[in-house]
């Protein structure tokens, strides 16, 4: 049990770009990730175990980091939603291609979430990193102080303030662009991710259509029932082959292009929650500067002070929130470029090797008649 | 609207078997031992083997009420409607869409002029097999719920029994049902496995009718078109029926008298069901003493067929509307990888996201030509075999009623017989000159019993012989075929990927 986080900036101590989730254990109901992460000193590792709750109190912290000036104005990396053995319907469809397989993405995806996140100026510097990546015992679970971010999803009440008009031309681009794109990338995923689940359908019937041509063969010394026998045996093998193909056509769409768009549409998500609490900051510095006008002289110095914090804040949060959108957009088109191709490679590969055993059977079959 | 022009002499080249030019076809009924044509016409409405036929339209023999409404299908059974012609038919051409033609897939070249021929008539002495026929150009005739379609009906041969080498007649389902009742009614019951005809379809037809020119109802032509090419291929293939006169004027003459007993709920239509619940009650009764083992095993053996043939059309069923699902998937998702591309500010990826909806949209051409592939490769060659095996079966089932016959008349000879002797002991010359007349007359029958039963015995191991042939080299060929179009997509595929790869990786 860990004591609570007392000092706020560090170093950390592991190669932001060595941190892997090797591992995923089931025990009952509950989901156990184990991290590896490589020493920046000298050769050795930190291994530990966490659950989705360790992580989630990872970002709590982050979220909470008050005395970071401007730190609303950081997108911070999506943190994919938990994961639970027998979800829902619903769970699932959240998750999209997160939830396929046995959780291989997902581990993919918490890793890149850690990635990101130690590689991240401001963030990394925070201790709570350093003790999630490499303290043998699971953090404390205690609930952190209040989450000073409203999640858009939360914050209905805020949700009039979305439209608010900006001052910087800049920013209201961005968020005109953002909105835009979120919509895309969003139903871009869902739609890849249906195409996926039906290829996966199409090598479970192509494998009980191979399995109901077995029952065909006929044990006989019939030269016809021996013919018909073969070319049963051939076409099932046939059939088996279509199975690896469409198996493995699928399995590229969600290792590569897949997760691209999962990552984008969940990035596109946090980008869209920074906007948000930056025009939050917006309307309350407007209300400031009104009030501030409008106080009575009893009340003005007061309600000065306040527009000026208002402002300092307001100013800090600009900053890093253009840093942080260059860095974004300078990023995504990496990682939708690295997507597309590794994307693009193993789908040719696949076609190759499938023409190759294709050709084989036709071969053999040609040969047979 | 027949082409019924004399051409030149054959054109070798536009034939796939470049047999002899000769035709060597025997003279008809000379030299085969089954004499089809000589059959008496009343064995086609009265005789309770006649109406037999119909049992091929129902999958189920023991449905006796199929055939009065008409029902021919392999699921949920549907309702004819009564047609007629219109007075002045107006002339639509339907255009099939993109996506159902299979230029690919040449199906029925390979599969039907290989010399099969010379496997079956060994007697015969190597003749060659030179027939072609296609049914194309699908036309709406007439409006409303009168319009029917007709098709162009082409046979393109060398053999010396049509008028000419190359033809056209134009035909109308009907006809082809017509067809087979006729071909049904003289060949089956004496052991001629005589392929069924497609189905009826009532929502199909229906649609056509009213005009809803829609993709569905366009697949649906298609269907038809090419489930009535295979009909008439695979009836040529079998030699008695090709000398038959009915099939050369199908083939040959520009006007066929109206087929009028498969219209609905009508007299005849009656008359067939009435006959078909005769016939069942018939056949839970007839225990035969099976002497030769070689048709109790081929029995079974059908019936091990049938059921797997079942399974594996369902089976295939289930895949082709997967593939129809990914194909609408696929096309989806383009759709939205497009919007990507348009909402994307950075030049190069906008310009690779449009890349990519580009050849999504690519792929879901191929998806749907290998939904096709599956389709008409597979799902259509399993239909047609568990129809055909109906057919195997309902032969087998008449060379039951011709033992029983043949078993009935020796029965009551002995009854007579036994009559004869009481009446020699009781002393009446007049009556027992007439029992005597009428055992001549039934040692007649008996004879002609043993002598059919023995006939549709041999007939049977014979076409079972054949069948059993072509059953095997139509799935090879069909594999073939299959793995031809498989390795054609994947072909297409790396394409596509090939000049996609240089867009993603040009992007930073």
């Amino acid at each position: 049990m860990m004591e609570e986080v007392k000092e706020v900036t560090s170093t950390l101590s592991v190669d932001r770009d060595n941190i892997n989730v090797t591992e995923v254990l089931k025990d009952g109901d509950s989901l156990t990730f184990l991290i590896v992460s490589q020493k920046l000193s000298g050769t050795g590792e930190y291994h530990v175990a966490r659950a989705y709750d360790d992580f989630e109190w990872l970002q709590q912290h982050l979220f909470s980091q008050e005395d970071v000036p401007g730190i609303q104005g950081v997108i911070f990396p999506p943190l994919p939603a938990k994961a639970q053995v027998n979800a829902s319907a619903k769970v699932m469809k959240q998750l999209g291609f997160l939830g396929l397989g046995e959780w291989q993405l997902y581990c993919k995806a918490l890793e890149t979430f850690l990635r990101q996140i130690a590689a991240h100026s401001i963030l990394s510097k925070n201790k709570a990193v350093e003790i999630f990546l490499t303290s043998s015992d699971p953090p404390g679970r205690q609930r952190v102080r209040k989450n000073i971010f409203n999640r858009l999803s939360q914050a209905v009440e805020e949700k009039r303030k979305e439209g608010h008009k900006d001052v910087d031309q800049f920013f209201q681009t961005e968020r005109d662009q953002n909105l835009v794109l979120a919509g895309c990338a969003k139903t871009a995923a869902e739609r890849f991710l249906d195409v996926v689940q039906t290829e996966q359908k199409i090598a479970v019937a192509c494998g009980h259509f191979s399995a109901a041509l077995h029952l065909c063969v006929e044990p006989g010394e019939d030269s016809d029932k021996q013919a018909f026998s073969k070319a049963c045996v051939k076409l099932s093998e046939v059939f088996d082959s279509m199975k690896k193909n469409m198996t493995s056509v699928a399995e590229n769409n969600v290792s590569t292009l897949g997760l691209g768009m999962d990552l984008e549409s969940r990035y596109q998500e946090a980008e869209k929650e920074m906007l948000f609490r930056r025009t939050c900051k917006l309307v309350e510095l407007e209300s400031a500067r009104r009030n501030a006008e409008k106080a009575k002289p009893v009340k003005k110095a007061a309600m000065e002070e306040v527009k000026k914090a208002a402002e300092t804040e307001f100013d800090h949060i600009c900053g890093v929130a253009k840093q942080e959108i260059a860095r974004f957009q300078g990023a995504r088109v990496e990682m939708l470029q690295q997507a597309l191709v590794q994307w693009c490679e193993k789908q040719l590969l696949t076609a190759k090797e499938s023409a190759e055993q294709f050709n084989q059977h036709l071969q053999t079959l040609r040969g047979m008649a | 609207m027949a082409d019924t022009a004399r051409d030149p002499p054959p054109q070798h080249t536009d034939f796939h078997e470049l047999e002899d030019g000769e035709d060597l076809f025997p003279e008809p009924a000379a030299t085969l031992e089954s004499e089809p044509a000589s059959l008496p016409a009343e064995d086609i409405s009265t005789n309770s083997n006649g109406p037999k036929q119909d049992s091929l339209f129902d999958d189920d023999p023991e449905d006796l009420f199929a055939e009065a409404t008409e029902e021919v299908s392999l699921d949920s059974p549907e309702r004819d409607v009564l047609l007629s012609d219109g007075p002045s038919p107006a002339i639509t051409p339907i255009t099939p869409p993109t996506s159902v033609l299979t230029p690919r897939i040449g199906l029925l070249d390979d599969m039907f002029t290989h010399s099969s021929f010379d496997e079956i008539e060994e007697e015969d002495g190597g003749d060659s097999f030179d027939i072609h026929i296609s049914v194309s150009d699908p036309e709406k005739v007439g409006d409303g719920m009168n319009a029917y379609m007709a098709y162009k009906v082409t046979t393109k041969t060398s053999i010396s029994l049509f008028k000419s080498h190359e033809f056209s007649v134009k035909r109308r389902f009907s006809d082809f049902l017509g067809l087979h009742s006729k071909l049904a009614s003289k060949y089956l019951h004496i052991g001629y496995i005589v392929p069924p005809a497609p189905e009826k379809s009532i929502v199909g037809m229906t649609k056509v009718k009213v005009g809803k020119e829609d993709q569905s109802s366009n697949e649906f032509v298609e269907k038809r078109r090419s489930a009535l090419e295979r009909y008439l291929m695979r009836t040529v293939k079998l030699p008695v029926l090709l000398k038959d006169p009915d099939v050369l004027l199908f083939l040959e003459s520009s006007e066929l008298p109206r087929a009028v007993s498969t219209q609905a709920l009508s007299s005849a239509g009656l008359l067939r069901m009435v006959n078909k619940a005769a016939e069942a009650v018939n056949k839970m009764t007839i225990k035969m003493n099976e002497s030769d083992a070689w048709f109790e095993e081929k029995q079974q053996h059908f019936e091990n067929l049938d059921v797997q043939l079942r399974k594996l059309h369902a089976s295939m069923e289930s895949l082709v509307l997967h593939r129809k699902e990914l194909s609408v998937n696929t096309a989806q998702f383009a759709k939205s990888a497009a919007m990507l591309g348009n909402s994307e500010d950075h030049t190069a990826l906008s310009r690779a996201l449009s890349q990519l909806a580009e050849v999504e949209e690519k792929i879901d051409q191929l998806h749907q030509d290998q939904a096709n592939a599956d389709f008409y490769l597979f799902s259509e060659l399993l239909g047609d075999y568990v129809r055909l095996i109906t057919a195997v079966k309902g032969v087998f089932d008449h060379r039951m009623k011709t033992w029983q016959k043949w078993q009935d008349s020796q029965m009551l000879l002995q009854k007579k017989r036994e009559a004869e002797a009481k009446l020699q002991f009781n002393n009446k010359p007049d009556k027992l000159q007439q029992a005597k007349d009428e055992i001549k007359e039934l040692e007649g029958k008996v004879e002609q019993g043993e002598r059919e039963f023995e006939q549709i015995s041999k007939t049977i191991r014979k076409e079972v012989s054949r069948f059993e042939k072509e059953r095997v080299k139509d799935f090879k060929t069909i594999i073939i075929k299959y793995l031809e179009s498989l390795v054609q997509t994947q072909q297409q595929l790396i394409k596509y990927w090939d000049a996609f790869l240089p867009e993603a990786k040009a992007i930073s």
